[in-house]
């Protein structure tokens, strides 16, 4: 008979409320980076993941992630659609373990003590945590097409690339068998690389789907030439806290359990983002002379996504070298763009996939069977066993995730158009896309008149235009 | 009567005012203003990305007066407002040929 824990569960339940508030954080962090003409539409590709993903996890996102899985490559989307049969019930449980009995001592075998059976989680607690993964990692995505991205495309491109893409990603590297389902993915269960809480299934996923449509939509207008600085930085570092704080619901609240590993994990987690911070703020101090605000952010949120695979593979040590680590790679990584060309915004490869690729490889080096994944690393003694597995979880991920983004992004470019036009893009995205503007920072107002209602009742002005040419129509065609 | 305009640095504007009321100026505009001079602008780095900002904050502040005390109040701005560093700022004069108090209708020298 499976039982719930109820320590485990209400930290899982709050963990994923953390996680939820990371996409808000996702918004200030990027919405503070763009100009003052395009911040709203660039907080609302991340309130847009939101709306569209909550809706499709729940009605087949979760079963394509965590159902039965087909050959380890997606699970069945039809079997939990709707939730409804996760509700009560033994299937509603995640996670149990049951008792093991005693094995007497035999020959030079020795004894193995008896484990109490261990509870475990409503499958809608494990849904709920799973849910704002799939959310942000949409989110993180629309880092590297800011200020011009058509929002209707950018709504139904979210839809896409989730069923396409996420959702399948996630099986691979989240469902482990016998836990939601009989069956999981390979990433998981056969090459048995680590991803504690999603350093290839989050960011090398979302960072790969950035460096696709930041070449499918093309440069920005006046990239690399007209400045194009930063409009609130206070906000960056509102979002960077907001990203820390639910970060440790992200890290810890993977444990799935409140006990040892959540804890290792927080403190992990905490270490290697200020040791990333360190990191690329002594980066920027050496290349510019400086250490700038922006760079503390975008250090924490390296840290951030470098520790995320790794958390429950390394000592606290391990997580300050991945830390550091990371903060000064993705700190020289984000010149690339300019270097290669590609207009990556807000940069999210220079952080996401540069970080998780660094977080990711770096269990192959620093993993150390003292930490709760009980693995050894190269540099622990472990030789490259680990390594190999976490390239290749890494680069089949990347590969994936760019491929089928590229096509789905060319797609939706070629048939709704996924650009706004150059004159548009000028003027501001927010007035063309959302009809508003950020800030009515003067008391002058925009020197119009209100039309009280004008918008809703827009409509039934027009329907008594229509009715003054509708009968000349009648009459013309009778 | 002359106007006088002068664009200075936003540090200043106290020492101005203080200079003007001291002087016996009972008004002026003050606006936020920015540009730039001989001086040129600063450099800022977001992401290791490097931009040249040649629009410095500035403050202009105006002033109507008669066209006897035109000198001087260009002088007691200019004392005021002087650090001797580069990029203190311009002031010059142009004159006005009415003004008009809005409140009371008085015209001239009166509705300064």
């Amino acid at each position: 008979m499976k039982f719930i824990d109820s320590g485990d569960t209400a930290w899982v339940l709050a963990s994923a409320a953390l996680v939820l508030l990371m996409t808000p954080g996702v918004a200030f962090f990027y919405g503070g980076m763009v100009r003052a003409k395009s911040v709203l539409n660039m907080m609302m590709m991340s309130v847009g993941a939101m709306a569209t993903i909550g809706v499709i996890w729940v009605l087949y996102g979760y079963s394509e992630s965590f159902g039965t899985s087909w050959h380890g490559l997606v699970g069945n989307p039809f079997q939990h659609f709707g939730l409804s049969n996760l509700l009560s019930g033994q299937d509603s449980i995640y996670g149990f373990v049951p008792a093991q009995a005693a094995v007497p001592a035999h020959g030079v075998v020795a004894a193995i003590a008896a484990v109490p059976a261990h509870g475990g989680i409503p499958a809608m607690a494990f849904v709920a945590f799973q849910a704002v993964f799939a959310i942000i990692t949409v989110a993180l995505i629309s880092g590297s097409i800011a200020d011009r991205a058509k929002y209707s495309t950018w709504m139904v491109f979210t839809v896409i690339w989730a069923t396409v893409v996420y959702f399948p990603v996630a099986n691979w590297v989240f469902s482990f068998d016998g836990y939601s389902s009989p069956r999981g993915g390979w990433i998981a269960n056969q090459l048995k690389a680590i991803d504690f809480a999603g350093g290839t299934a989050v960011h090398i996923n979302a960072g790969a789907a950035a460096l696709a449509l930041a070449l499918v939509l093309g440069k920005r207008v006046g990239f690399n030439k007209d400045p194009m600085r930063p409009h609130n930085l206070t906000l960056v570092m509102l979002g960077a806290a907001l990203l820390w704080f639910g970060w440790f619901g992200f890290n810890a609240g993977s444990a799935l359990t409140a006990g040892n590993t959540a804890s290792v994990v927080w403190v992990n987690t905490m270490v290697a983002t200020s040791a990333a911070c360190i990191g690329w703020l002594a980066t920027e101090r050496i290349r510019s002379g400086h250490a700038t605000s922006l760079g503390a952010a975008s250090g924490i949120v390296a840290g951030l996504v470098a520790i995320t695979p790794a958390c429950s593979a390394v000592t606290p040590l391990g997580a300050v070298a991945i830390g550091l680590i990371a903060g000064c790679i993705c700190a020289v990584a984000i010149s690339m763009k300019y270097r290669l060309g590609f207009d990556d915004s807000l940069d999210v490869v220079g952080v996401h996939l540069v970080g998780g690729i660094v977080g990711t490889l770096a269990i192959g080096f620093f993993a150390s069977a003292s930490a709760p994944a009980a693995v050894d690393g190269l540099f622990y003694g472990g030789g490259v066993d680990q390594l190999w597995r976490q390239g290749v979880a890494a680069g089949a991920v990347l590969v994936y995730s760019f491929t089928l983004a590229t096509l789905i992004g060319l797609a939706l470019h070629k048939t709704m158009g996924f650009r706004v036009d150059r004159e548009a893009e000028i003027t501001g995205i927010d007035i063309e896309e959302h009809a508003e503007s950020s800030y009515d920072l003067g008391s002058l107002g925009g020197g119009g008149l209100i039309k009280a209602g004008a918008a809703i009742f827009g409509s039934q002005t027009m329907s008594s235009t229509a009715t003054d040419v509708t009968p000349n129509r009648q009459g013309a065609s009778s | 009567m002359r106007l006088v305009t002068a664009i200075i640095k936003p540090f200043k504007l106290d020492d101005v005012k203080q200079a003007l009321e001291a002087y016996g100026i009972t008004g002026m505009t003050v606006s936020e203003a920015s540009g730039y001079g001989r001086q040129r602008g600063h450099s800022e780095v977001y992401r290791g990305a490097e931009y040249q900002v040649d629009f410095v904050p500035k403050v202009r502040v105006e002033v109507v007066v008669d066209d006897v005390d035109a000198t001087d109040v260009m002088d007691v701005i200019l004392k005021a407002a002087q650090t001797g560093r580069i990029g203190d700022g311009k002031i010059w004069t142009v004159p006005v040929e009415e003004v008009a108090r809005v409140r009371t209708g008085e015209r001239g020298l009166d509705a300064l």
